[in-house]
């Protein structure tokens, strides 16, 4: 999977899971602060991401994930190592 | 008032229903193909709620806590209370619920499926627990006063009025969302299916309850939700609130013998209890709200209780459980609503499907056709398994 299509399915996921707001999706949106993910939401992405990309995220690397963008590139460095 | 109900999904509806007998029973095909014994239940549409409550909100509600959501902005917005009042007011909310099955059955399968309890995500546990109901509506309504959860089988809903009744009486709250939901699903109710308690009158779906006849063969299961709003006299004058009705009894009692086979002793205690409590005489009832669910045993039961305590007044009697079905958690608070609806509007609803009595029946003076009659107080019994027993009196006032 390309890089902009993983972004690309990470936001619909996003809008149509989540239920954010298309007009606050932007890469350097505060994954808490402006899109309004809490703790019970991480674990929601967590289901989301199996169900949809296929692995399993690890919890600590979860508390790295500040910005959209970060969460961006989590995902990407995990489908695509290298 | 507010009343998610298998007969109407609002008071209105739910009024019409009652005038004209209207029964909501249908026959489930999938019970049918899980291997039920009866496939009867009541159904009612599941609401929608998206676009109305955010995300976080939905997915911690099951089915029952979905029903209780609209009872209750039904019973707010009947009582003129709006989220501000809420905001400035200690509330608090006392819900009879007893299970919540299908969430429990749903994160069970994930897990055996999935071998990993992170892919059951965040809602199940906020929808499995049996607090559900008043964990919930106490978070999205912001409440801030009494708030728990009242277990008491198929009369949870019944002592839930009766505890908010007592703590009000007590000067401890002011104002207090009461109420009883019920999930209507297979999942809750096929270990109950188990026990050969339901009615197995598939031919005939809405004269399969009918409770006091003497051809009844057992129960059968519905659901809903259905909220009262009950406050010290002082609050609702204040807020010059119409008031529908005064809760001016309550008894309780345990049977202390079998864990299903009802008696005679527990609900006649109950019921003096709540004539004590309230200071009326049996005729000062006019109406009563049988628990009736339309199994032989239980029937013939209360019928003899009744007897005991009314036989000389002998006041109208009916089961709207003959139109419903047995709403069991829900039954204690949706049977007040339905008996205060009667009280108010100048009639008896009729317990449909009285055809015949039996030699324990046919001393009552039951209602099978919707019958005008003025009446001032009633009494709404609800007992249920363990031998719990609660009686609830409301006045006009």
């Amino acid at each position: 999977m390309q890089n902009d299509e993983i972004i690309r399915k990470i936001n619909q996921l996003l809008i149509d899971e989540i239920e954010i707001d298309v007009n606050q999706i932007h890469p350097a949106a505060d994954l808490k602060k402006d899109l309004g993910i809490d703790s019970l939401d991480f674990v929601d992405l967590f289901v989301i991401v199996e169900n949809n990309f296929g692995f399993k995220m690890k919890a600590e690397e979860m508390t790295d994930l500040k910005s959209l963008e970060d969460f961006y590139s989590y995902i990407i460095k995990r489908i695509n190592p290298n | 008032m507010g009343i998610y109900s298998v007969i109407g999904k609002n008071l209105a509806e739910v009024k019409d229903s009652l005038y004209h007998g209207r029964s909501g029973i249908i026959f489930d095909p999938a019970r049918k193909a899980l291997g039920f014994r009866s496939a009867l239940t009541g159904m009612v549409d599941r609401p929608h709620l998206k676009g109305i409550l955010d995300r976080r909100m939905r997915i911690g509600l099951p089915l029952q806590g979905e029903y209780a959501y609209i009872s209750t902005l039904e019973a707010l917005q009947h009582a003129g209370i709006e989220q501000p009042y809420l905001d400035a007011h200690e509330v608090g909310i006392l819900f009879g619920n007893d299970s919540s099955a299908l969430p429990v059955v749903e994160s069970v399968d994930i897990l055996r499926q999935k071998k990993d309890t992170m892919m059951i995500g965040s809602g199940y546990i906020f929808q499995s627990m049996n607090s559900t109901v008043s964990m919930n509506l106490s978070v999205i309504f912001r409440l801030k006063g009494v708030n728990f959860t009242l277990s008491g089988a198929c009369a949870s809903g019944s002592h839930a009025i009766g505890i908010g009744y007592l703590l009000i009486k007590q000067g401890l709250q002011e104002m207090i969302i009461c109420g009883g939901a019920q999930e209507i699903n297979p999942e809750s109710t096929a270990s109950f299916d188990a026990l050969n308690a339901f009615s197995t009158r598939e031919s005939e779906p809405t004269k399969a309850s009918r409770p006091f006849d003497r051809d009844r063969d057992g129960l059968v299961p519905s659901g809903g939700a259905a909220t009262v709003i009950i406050e010290s006299y002082e609050s609702a004058l204040k807020r010059g609130a119409t008031i529908y009705g005064e809760v001016i009894g309550y008894g309780f009692s345990s049977n202390g013998e079998h864990i299903s086979m009802p008696n005679v002793d527990g609900p006649v205690r109950a019921m003096e209890k709540a004539l004590s409590d309230a200071g009326i005489k049996p005729f000062e009832i006019g109406y009563i709200n049988a628990h009736a669910t339309s199994t032989p045993a239980g029937d013939r039961n209360e019928a003899q209780s009744i007897d005991l305590l009314f036989g000389k007044s002998k006041p109208m009697i009916s089961s709207t459980k003959s139109m419903t079905g047995h709403e069991m958690w829900m039954g204690g608070a949706s049977e007040v609503i339905y008996s205060t609806l009667m009280m108010n509007q100048g009639f008896v609803a009729p317990n449909i499907n009285f055809e015949n009595p039996d030699d324990a029946t046919e001393k009552l003076n039951i209602a099978s056709k919707t019958t005008p009659c003025e009446f001032n107080a009633f009494l709404s019994n609800s007992f249920g398994f363990g031998g719990t027993n609660s009686s609830l009196i409301i006045r006009k006032v």
